[in-house]
């Protein structure tokens, strides 16, 4: 049988330590957080440390707890500040990056020298960036000192400790939002397969977005998780760190985008120039096109590394900045700080639920295409 | 994969003496206020770092220092020297094995293809991609388990097993250029798993190792949760000691600084002296590749 020759078999063997490490370490270790993350282990301090602590399984009541309890309203803000710093650190990311790139493919003098500037702080880990960043966002010098530069007034923008925040929303109505957003999305896909055609798709998609606009209709107004109204929004204290986020990470951008602008073979434009396209008709028409799937990679990559950030914030506002606080820092203070190893095994399945949701179709998706060429 | 591919097209063919276009000046105008936007941080990071501690306050953070006081780095160093030597054992140790079973890893799924393969790699690489955090409680349990808890060695554990699907994705795909022919006509010639690994694939890797060195020690040089949790005071890495020493309050700005400068140097220095394989690492990354 080909299939078990020898050298197949030293393939295997060779393979079979990484496997075997890779499945304990990462599937093994997620059942266990999982498992952790269902207990109460931690949540009485006295028995955190204790050499054989005793831990009961509790279900989902951690889980719960950071939804609806009342002392987790900081994993809820955390929660939202997540969603917001991703959204906009893409954006940014996506937009100096692709600007950088487009005017590198214009071939510029010393252009090898202009792209060393532009990703140099890909480099620098997140900590050393956020420590430069906090002297610059320091709320009486550094950013807020440069216009005296030239004689205007220092400026005055509380950079990490804004208390101030827009599109406040009521976590109550958090199940209606996700619901609304979910069936959207859905009518989208179903219009989308109903145009190509696909009439099985159509239906369930549509069927589920009625469902769940049925849902947001009839029963999600009604649902209280909390007794008050708790209101969160997008605080203005992490616009410094998205910055300085875009700083490190907008230069990876430029590398994807001018390697694919590169990739773009000069025939393709010189026949749309031949068909009679100006600049901007060849941009909109040809190269923004065949960019799409670089834009896509990209923003799964940034979108994953933005969802567990948290050394950048760590040094940058501290750990204690409820105003500036993502659920990955907040996972390891309650875990490391607070020995509350159950509810923070529990913030750690969220994130990985979350990073989930932009990985795993990513993942299946490449490889499946793959499979089929092989 | 040819190792010298450029990755630029030289400005330099252009028709010289060209006349000026609004549109070139605009262009210039463009990148240099970008690189301003890059540049200025580090402007602040040396001119802070050279400054004496009487010299900071925050009205003058824009100044460069009247007197250069090259004292904060030796301050610096005493505090966070021998993180630095951390980092650096730690960082080329994890490397090197990185490497060494990523490469085997690359060869074995690239040219001795079974079924499934490719599922079992997407598997593989979930792990590059998954927050530490949802790992983070269960490993370090483990690492103290085997008693390896505040040993370098334990956190070399971490790196080396969370780096195989890096380096494994990046050979895989540096094997992938490599002929099918090649390999047959070895085996062909009698040469088994082994010796066709030592004869031909090893030989002209070179490369492939050079990309995932310079990426798997950039990695490890800067990441900190492992470092944060599985090390104690002895055996933490600069980055730790970078957080501890900029996140006191009472310290003045230049030490954080020169520290900072310290921290960053290696990773730094790879990157301007290697940087187009760090950047091959860099799109590596993004799975296509």
């Amino acid at each position: 049988m080909k299939g078990l020759s020898k050298d197949r078999l030293w393939s295997i063997a060779v393979l079979t330590p990484s496997i075997i490490l890779i499945a304990v370490f990462v599937y093994g270790f997620i059942a266990r957080s999982v498992y952790v993350s269902m207990t109460d282990w931690g949540n009485d301090p006295a028995q955190a440390l204790a050499l054989n602590p005793i831990i009961r399984f509790t279900g989902f009541a951690n889980y719960q707890d950071l939804f609806t309890g009342f002392l987790q309203g900081r994993f809820r803000q955390e929660l939202v500040s997540t969603i917001f710093f991703t959204l906009f650190f893409i954006l940014g990311c996506l937009g100096l990056g692709l600007g950088l790139a487009l005017i590198l493919d214009r071939n510029p003098r010393g252009e090898g020298l202009w792209r060393t500037i532009f990703l140099f702080p890909m480099s620098l880990s997140f900590i050393v960036t956020g420590t430069i960043w906090r002297w610059m966002l320091q709320p009486q010098g550094g950013l807020n000192q440069a216009p005296t530069l030239f004689g205007a007034p220092p400026s005055t923008f509380a950079w990490l400790s804004s208390t101030d925040a827009i599109w406040k929303f009521d976590w109550n109505k958090l199940p209606l939002l996700t619901a609304s957003v979910v069936g959207l999305v859905l009518v989208v896909m179903a219009v989308r397969a109903a145009r190509s055609g696909d009439r099985t798709r159509t239906l369930v998609a549509g069927a589920c977005a009625a469902l769940l606009f049925l849902w947001a209709l009839l029963i999600g107004p009604n649902i209280k998780m909390l007794p008050a109204p708790e209101l969160h929004g997008f605080n203005f204290a992490l616009i410094g760190i998205i910055i300085a986020a875009v700083w490190q990470m907008s230069g990876y951008t430029m590398a994807l985008y001018l390697a694919g602008l590169r990739g773009i073979p000069e025939e393709l434009r010189e026949a749309a120039k031949v068909d009679g396209a100006n600049d901007i008709g060849m941009y909109q028409h040809v190269i923004f096109p065949l960019l799409a799937p670089i834009t896509l990679s990209a923003m799964i990559v940034l979108g994953h590394i933005s969802l567990k950030i948290f050394d950048l914030v760590y040094a940058m506002a501290g750990p204690d900045n409820i105003n500036t606080s993502v659920p990955a820092l907040n996972m390891y203070l309650t875990s490391f700080r607070q020995n509350q190893f159950a509810l923070g095994a529990a913030i750690g399945t969220i994130l990985l639920i979350l990073v989930a949701f932009v990985i795993v179709p990513y993942l299946s998706s490449q490889f499946r295409t793959e499979e089929g060429h092989a | 994969m040819t190792a010298n591919a450029p990755v630029t097209t030289p400005a330099a063919t252009a028709a010289p003496r060209r006349p000026i276009k609004p549109g070139r000046v605009v262009m210039y105008a463009l990148l240099v206020l970008a690189a301003l936007f890059f540049l200025v941080p580090v402007y602040l990071l040396v001119a802070t770092a050279l400054k004496s501690p009487d010299a900071i306050n925050l009205s003058t953070t824009w100044h460069w220092p009247a007197a250069l006081n090259w004292a904060s780095f030796s301050d610096a160093w005493s505090k966070i020297g021998g993180n630095v030597l951390n980092s650096l054992f730690l960082a080329v140790t994890a490397t090197l094995f990185s490497a060494l079973l990523g490469s085997l890893n690359g060869y074995a799924l690239s040219k001795w293809k079974f079924r499934g393969a490719n599922t079992l790699f997407a598997l593989m690489l979930f792990g590059m991609f998954i927050p530490y955090q949802a790992v983070l409680i269960p490993l370090f349990q483990f690492i103290k388990s085997l008693g390896l808890y505040g040993s370098i060695w334990g956190l070399i554990l971490a790196h080396v097993v969370y780096g195989i699907p890096i380096t494994t994705l990046i050979f895989r795909n540096f094997y992938a250029d490599v002929p099918d022919a090649l390999i047959e006509a070895a085996t062909i010639d009698g040469a088994g798993f082994w010796q066709i690994y030592g004869r031909v694939i090893f030989p002209i890797s070179i490369p492939g190792f050079v990309v995932v060195i310079i990426w798997q020690f950039t990695q490890v040089w800067n990441e900190f949760l492992f470092a944060a949790t599985l090390t104690n005071t002895t055996s933490q890495p600069v980055t730790y000691a970078l957080s501890q020493l900029a996140g006191g309050q009472a310290v003045s700005w230049n030490l954080p600084m020169a520290g900072a400068i310290l921290a960053a140097l290696p990773t730094l220095l790879v990157y301007i002296l290697l940087g187009r394989y760090f950047v091959r690492g860099l799109l590596a990354g993004s799975v296509k590749g």
